[in-house]
Formats: C-alpha cells, sequence, structure tokens
C-alpha cells in the first residue's frame, strides 16, 4: 500500500502527515507537488493542513485549481481513499467532494488547543478499528473550522451516518461549551455518500505519540491501514 | 471596460466579523444600527473588445465558479464601460 501526501504552496502539516505514515503506519509515502498529476501510484491520498495559497480569497478556494485536484477528484471517484486535515477538509468542500463549507470561527480568534472529538461511526474506512461514542483528544489549529450547510444536507448527513466526528466533551456529551468553534451540530468531520473521503478539522496526524500530549490520532490511520491491507489483498 | 463583483454571504449565515465591526462601531457612539454584514468587493479589467454581454457573462461565470462560494455566498456583477 502507497500513500501521498499532497503538498500545496502553504501546506505546512505536510511532514507531520509523512512521519505519521513513515512512522507509526510503517508504509511506503510520496510528497506530491500540487502540480503533479499522476495518483496511479498510490492507494491513499492525504491533503494536509496549513495555509494553501496563503488562505486568500476563502480557505481552500485556491487550492482547488491546483492541478492535482483533477486527479484528487477521478481516484476518489474511482474508489480512492482521500483524507483532508483541516486546511485539506476546506480544500474538500470548496472543491465540491464534501457538502458545506468552513466559515470563520464563531468568537473570530485562531483555537490552537486540544479538544475532544467522539467517534460518531466506525462505517469507514478511517475509523473501523475505533470504537463507536469513543471520545478521542485531538489538537485543533484553525480560524476557519464553523461548518455550515443548509438544513438538507445535514439531513442527509444524519441519515447516511456520514457525520464521523463531533466535537464533545471529556464524557462524550455534544455541548454548545464543548463546540470550539459554532460548527453546526458539532459537527467536526464527515465523509462523502460512498464513504472513501473524510474530512475533519482536528489533527489526527499531530497525537499519534504520547510524546506530543496523545496518541488518540493513531486510530484514525491504523483504521486506514488495516482498510488498504483488505483491500489489496483482494485485488 | 470593468467588472464590478461584489460577493455577500447568504441571508441567515453567521458573520461573526460583521458581529465585532458592528460592535466597535456602537462602541464609537454610533446608534441605531440593526446588523452590519462584511462582505468582498472585485475590480476586474476586462478586454475592451468584448461587448457588455460577452463581459457580464465573463464576469458572471468568475463570480459564481471563482470569487463565490454557491453553499454560503451570493453575488452580483455590474458592468462599467
Amino acid at each position: 500500500m502507497k500513500f501521498g501526501v499532497i503538498v500545496f504552496p502553504g501546506s505546512n502539516c505536510d511532514h507531520d502527515a509523512y512521519h505519521v505514515i513513515s512512522k507509526h503506519v510503517g508504509q511506503p509515502v510520496d510528497f506530491i507537488w500540487h502540480r503533479d498529476t499522476d495518483l496511479s501510484a498510490y492507494d491513499a491520498i492525504i491533503i494536509p493542513g496549513g495555509f494553501s495559497y496563503g488562505d486568500y480569497l476563502r480557505a481552500g478556494a485556491l487550492a482547488r485549481f491546483s492541478p492535482v485536484m483533477n486527479s484528487v477528484k477521478e481516484f476518489a471517484a474511482r474508489g480512492g481513499f482521500v483524507l483532508g486535515i483541516c486546511n485539506g477538509f476546506q480544500i474538500l468542500c470548496e472543491a465540491g467532494l464534501l457538502p458545506g463549507a468552513l466559515i470563520r470561527n464563531r468568537d473570530l480568534h485562531f483555537i490552537c488547543d486540544y479538544i475532544n472529538v467522539r467517534v460518531e461511526t466506525t462505517e469507514t474506512p478511517f475509523t473501523n478499528q475505533l470504537q463507536a461514542g469513543s471520545v478521542l483528544r485531538i489538537p485543533i489549529a484553525h480560524a476557519e473550522g464553523n461548518y455550515v450547510c443548509d438544513d438538507a444536507t445535514l439531513e442527509a448527513l444524519k441519515r447516511e451516518d456520514r457525520i464521523v466526528f463531533r466535537y464533545c466533551t471529556g464524557a462524550g456529551e455534544t455541548t454548545s461549551e464543548s463546540n470550539p468553534n459554532g460548527s453546526r451540530d458539532n459537527i467536526a468531520g464527515i465523509c462523502n455518500p460512498e464513504r472513501n473521503v473524510l474530512g475533519l478539522m482536528p489533527h489526527p496526524e499531530r497525537a499519534c505519540e504520547d510524546l506530543l500530549g496523545s496518541a488518540d490520532g493513531s486510530g484514525v490511520f491504523s483504521s486506514l491501514a488495516a482498510t488498504l491491507a483488505a483491500h489489496v489483498s483482494t485485488y | 471596460m470593468k467588472a464590478k463583483v461584489y460577493v455577500t454571504l447568504k441571508s441567515g449565515v453567521l458573520d461573526p466579523q460583521g458581529k465585532a465591526i458592528q460592535h466597535s462601531v456602537e462602541l464609537l457612539g454610533y446608534g441605531g444600527i440593526a446588523d452590519i454584514r462584511q462582505g468582498k468587493y472585485f475590480e476586474i479589467a476586462l478586454d475592451s473588445t468584448l461587448d457588455q454581454d460577452k463581459a457580464r457573462e465573463a464576469a458572471t461565470r468568475m463570480a459564481r465558479e471563482v470569487l463565490s462560494n454557491p453553499v454560503i455566498e451570493d453575488y452580483r456583477v455590474e458592468i462599467e464601460s
């Protein structure tokens, strides 16, 4: 199985993602410059956090037009696994691969802090090694993480079990106080209807070692690795 | 030929920046403000050989596909010759 981490001008969590895949997942991984378009060598693509194009116009809006994004769309349409973290989530929404949008945090601040998220579904390639209802302590670092969508989209997300993570208290309650940025329905991460594209604002790649304060994010990568191992063996 | 594009948040979409601006303006002593919403304004210099309709078509396409995000924003296009 091979992973690719896309690098836009302004990406800054690309090395974190690379580190986690090579060190913790123990699998080959490449950086992919945003002007490259050949993704045929990869089984999973990570769109990392950062400030692609300086967040000009809207967060993620300009990255959508990078040449690699057409390839990512084709890759996802073929069933390839795509994980968008933070700015990666914003890019996936701007590109139309995930519904809704991420707007300025409710209280305007850039928030860099540990938060709690509840695992809402294990029926995804990214959470199948986690426990439903379990609480992960993972950092966030964003100014535009306030998830918005219309009522019909929210209903579809709920009906199709596509809300993957919700902000919550340490005890797992989804309260308004535990919602750091004002996201609708405490949404921290969602997947597409085919479930092979996940976007989330928290940074699981920054929480894979106890030395860094939490290893709770590692379950996302071990789930993806387990999915790919099963996938590859069926080829 | 110039296109002016105004991008505004859809009604109902929270605008925390607008709220903060409103608060500051009120602190200065201005009263009677029901709401302030912040938007974006673009001036696009277009090829002078384009006619009005073509210019409007081009600017509208840019507004729809790049300058605004239809999930959260509306746009308005004006053409100035």
